[in-house]
C-alpha cells in the first residue's frame, strides 16, 4: 500500500519511530524537574524540554556507528542516539549502573557503544572532538559521519571557527549543528552574537543551512541532505536549527535568575510545541490515531518510572572506584 | 639495507633520536599518524624527513589552531588512530589547555574507564638562550597537577628514543618534553627499536653522600656538578626519574635510604614545581631517612627574561647545584 505523504520518503515507522522518541525525551525531563525539585538529584541539570525536533531529526538521519558529540544540554541527544533510559537515570542519581558508573553525571552521560563520543561541560569542548572523530574515520577510510551538536553561546567559541577551517580545508564527514535556543545562559544570544550564526559558513567555503528546529522532519532532511554530502567526501556542513527551551538554563535558577524572558516569548513557543505539532501532522496524515498516540506516551512514561525505580535501586559505586579509571592498563612491550 | 643487531650503538643527536622512535612506531602501526603546524619541514627537527616516507595524510600539516587540533586527537583517538602530536615549544600548551587538561586528560576517567585514548604530545620546551617569556616555559609542573596525563621528560638521546616508543604504544595521553637545550646533545643509540617503561627512573650516576634528582636539562647539569665535586671528595648520586608521570618515588627513596641526603633540580619554576612534590614526598615517606633538610633548586617565580644576564639570574646554574648540595652536607 503506498500512501502519499507530506513526509517524502519518510517511512510510517521511522515517522512514528521519531515521535516516539521526541515523547520519551519530553518524559524524561519532566521527571527530572520534579525529582530536582524533590532534591534527589545530585548535583545540576540543564533541560532540553522543548527542543526534542533538533536532536530527534538528526540522529534519526544517522546509522548507529554514526557518531556525535554532546553538551551540558544533552539528554535529548543521548535518548535519540539509542541511550536507555534506566542507565542514564541511574547515571543522573550517581548509581553503579549508570553509563559512567557514577563518574560522569548530567553533563558527560557517554556510552562509546552507541557511538557517542563526548559529551561536555565546557561550552564547546566537544566541536574538536567530533571533528577528529571524522577526520580519524575518514583517514581510516571508514564512512561514518559525527554531528557536533552545541548552542548558539557555544558558537563565539575560537574552537568553533578553528573546527569550521580545518574541517573545510581537509573536507571532514562532519556536520555542525547548532542549536539556537535564543538564550546563553540569562542573556538573549542577540546581545552577544555578531550576524547570523548559519552565516559563518560562507566565509568558510561551506554550506550553511538553517531550519525552523521545531519542526522535526525539516531537521531529518536537512541532516540527510549534510549526511549525504559528508559521505560522500564532500565535507562539512553548518546547520543552525532554531528552537526554545522551556525550562530555565538549569533546574532552580528561579533562585537567582530573575524574569529574563518576556511571557509572551514563552507562551508563543509552548504554542508551537514540537511534539504536538508532528502529532498533529502523523494523525492527519492518517499514519496514527489519537488512541495509539496516547499509548505511546503512556507506555514511555511507565519507562521513565521504571527508570527513576530502576536508578534508586542501583547501589552507589564502591568509594574506591573514585581512584579507578584514570589510566588504561599499560600494556608494556619491550 | 642489512639488518642491523638491536644492540649496535652510534652516537647521535638526541633529536635524531626521537625522529627514530617516530619513525619506529610509524612504521610499526599504520594508524600511528603525525600532525602539527609544518610538521613536513619541522622547524626543530623531530620530524624532518618523515612526510617523505609516510606522505602527506600520516605526517600532516595543521592550520595554526592548537586548541582544536590538540582536541581533535581525542575524538580520532576515541575511534581508533593513534595520534601524535607536535606542538612545537611548551608555551603553545596553554593555548590549548581546555582541550588537554579538561577534554584528553579526563574524557576516560569520567566515562568510567569506556575508552582509552592513546595520544602523544611531544613539544620542544624550556629556556634555550634569549628565547624571552613565551617560548621557555616547562610546563609539566602545571600538568603534573592534571590528573590523566601521563608525561616524559628525557633527558638523553637514549631514552628519548626508548621513552618515543613507549609513549606512542601507550594507551593513554602522554606529553612528552624535549628540553630545547638537549636537542643537540649526542650520545650513544642502539639502531633498532626499543622502549622504556614509563615510571622507571635511571640512576645516571652512582653517588653514597647526596642524591640529586634531576629532570630533564637539569641532569647533564648535575652531572657536570657532580664531577667537580668528585675532587673534593664529595659522591654525588644523580637520578633522573625521567618520567613525572608516573613517578619512580621508590627509585628515590632507596637512592635517599642510602645517601640520606636529597637535593631536586627542576628545569621550571620553583613554586608547586616537580622538585616541590618530590621533596614534600621524601619529607613525607622517608623523614627518618634523611640527615639533613631536603634542598629545591628550580627558577625563580618570575617569566622567563630575555637578556641574557637576567635570564641568567633567574634560571638555575651550576653553582646553585653547588651550593644546594653543600647545603645538605654542612
Ligand atoms: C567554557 C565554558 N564557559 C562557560 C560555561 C558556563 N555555561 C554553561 S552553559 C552556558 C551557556 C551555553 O549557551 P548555549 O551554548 O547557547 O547552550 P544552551 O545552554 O543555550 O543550550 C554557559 C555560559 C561553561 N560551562 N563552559
Ligand atoms: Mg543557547
Amino acid at each position: 500500500m503506498t500512501k502519499t505523504s507530506a513526509f517524502d520518503h519518510l517511512s510510517q515507522d521511522d515517522a512514528i519511530g521519531m515521535l516516539r522518541n521526541m515523547i520519551r525525551i519530553r518524559r524524561f525531563e519532566e521527571k527530572l524537574t520534579v525529582l530536582f525539585k524533590r532534591g534527589k538529584l545530585p548535583g545540576f541539570v540543564h533541560l532540553y524540554t522543548g527542543e526534542e525536533a533538533i536532536a530527534v531529526g538528526a540522529c534519526s538521519a544517522l546509522r548507529t556507528d554514526d557518531r556525535i558529540t554532546s553538551t551540558h544540554r544533552g539528554h535529548g541527544h543521548l535518548i535519540a542516539k539509542g541511550a536507555r533510559v534506566d542507565r542514564m537515570m541511574a547515571e543522573l542519581f550517581g548509581r553503579v549502573d549508570g553509563y559512567c558508573r557514577g563518574k560522569g553525571g548530567s553533563m558527560h552521560i557517554v556510552s562509546f557503544d552507541l557511538s557517542i563520543i563526548g559529551t561536555n561541560g565546557i561550552v564547546g569542548g566537544g566541536i574538536p572532538i567530533g571533528t577528529g572523530s571524522a577526520w580519524a574515520d575518514r583517514h581510516l577510510g571508514r564512512d561514518n559521519v559525527t554531528i557536533v551538536f552545541f548552542g548558539d553561546g557555544a558558537s563565539n567559541q575560537g574552537v568553533f571557527f578553528e573546527s569550521m577551517n580545518i574541517a573545510s580545508v581537509w573536507g571532514l564527514p562532519v556536520i555542525f549543528v547548532c542549536e539556537n535556543n535564543g538564550y546563553t545562559e540569562w542573556t538573549p544570544t542577540s546581545e552577544l552574537t555578531a550576524g547570523n550564526i548559519v552565516d559563518r559558513a560562507a566565509p568558510m567555503g561551506i554550506p550553511g543551512e538553517s531550519v525552523d528546529g521545531n519542526d522535526v522532519v525539516a531537521m531529518r532532511f536537512a541532516v540527510e541532505r549534510a549526511v549525504e554530502r559528508a559521505r560522500k567526501g564532500e565535507g562539512p556542513t553548518l546547520i543552525e536549527a532554531k528552537s526554545y527551551r522551556w525550562n530555565g538554563h538549569n533546574e532552580g535558577e528561579e533562585a537567582f535568575a530573575g524574569a529574563y524572558r518576556p511571557e509572551a516569548e514563552q507562551a508563543e513557543w509552548r504554542e508551537r510545541d514540537p511534539i504536538v505539532a508532528f502529532g498533529e501532522r502523523l494523525v492527519e496524515s492518517e499514519w496514527l490515531t489519537r488512541e495509539e498516540w496516547a499509548a505511546i506516551d503512556s507506555d514511555e512514561q511507565a519507562q521513565v518510572d521504571a527508570a527513576v525505580e530502576f536508578a534508586e535501586n542501583s547501589p552507589f559505586p564502591d568509594a574506591e572506584e573514585a581512584l579507578d579509571h584514570l589510566f588504561a592498563p599499560s600494556k608494556e612491550s619491550a | 639495507m642489512a639488518a642491523k643487531t638491536v644492540t649496535e650503538e652510534r652516537n647521535i643527536y638526541y633529536i635524531e633520536a626521537m625522529r627514530e622512535g617516530l619513525r619506529a612506531m610509524l612504521g610499526e602501526d599504520e594508524n600511528v599518524v603525525v600532525i602539527g603546524e609544518d610538521v613536513g619541514r619541522s622547524v626543530i627537527g623531530a620530524t624532518r624527513g618523515l612526510v617523505e616516507d609516510f606522505g602527506p595524510m600520516r605526517v600532516r600539516n595543521t592550520p595554526i589552531s592548537e586548541a582544536t587540533f590538540v582536541g581533535m586527537c581525542v575524538g580520532a583517538a576515541a575511534v581508533g588512530l593513534r595520534p601524535v602530536v607536535d606542538l612545537m615549544v611548551g608555551s603553545f600548551f596553554y593555548v590549548a589547555m581546555d582541550q588537554l587538561a579538561d577534554q584528553a586528560a579526563k574524557l576516560r576517567y569520567m566515562s568510567g574507564g569506556q575508552v582509552n585514548l592513546p595520544i602523544v604530545y611531544f613539544t620542544a620546551t624550556g629556556p634555550s638562550g634569549s628565547a624571552a617569556a613565551q617560548h621557555s616555559e616547562n610546563p609539566h609542573p602545571m600538568l603534573m597537577n592534571v590528573a590523566g596525563l601521563k608525561i616524559v621528560m628525557p633527558s638523553t638521546p637514549y631514552d628519548a628514543k626508548g621513552l618515543m616508543v613507549s609513549a606512542i604504544r601507550d594507551d593513554n595521553p602522554v606529553v612528552y618534553l624535549q628540553d630545547f637545550v638537549l636537542g643537540g646533545v649526542r650520545g650513544p643509540v642502539p639502531e633498532g627499536t626499543y622502549s622504556i617503561p614509563l615510571g622507571v627512573g635511571d640512576i645516571k650516576r652512582a653517588g653514597k653522600d647526596v642524591t640529586v634528582v634531576a629532570i630533564g636539562a637539569a641532569v647533564p647539569k648535575a652531572l657536570r656538578v657532580a664531577n667537580k665535586l668528585e675532587a673534593e671528595g664529595i659522591s654525588v648520586e644523580v637520578v633522573d626519574p625521567r618520567t613525572l608521570v608516573p613517578l619512580d618515588m621508590d627509585l628515590i627513596l632507596e637512592s635517599v635510604a642510602r645517601t640520606g641526603r636529597l637535593v631536586v633540580v627542576d628545569n621550571a619554576r620553583l613554586t608547586c614545581s616537580a622538585a616541590s612534590e618530590i621533596v614534600a614526598s621524601v619529607s613525607e615517606k622517608g623523614f627518618d631517612l634523611l640527615k639533613a633538610a631536603p634542598q629545591r633548586v628550580a627558577w625563580e617565580n618570575v617569566p622567563v627574561p630575555f637578556s641574557p644576564p637576567l635570564e641568567e639570574r633567574a634560571l638555575i646554574s651550576d653553582s646553585d647545584i653547588d651550593s644546594a648540595i653543600r647545603m645538605t652536607l654542612a
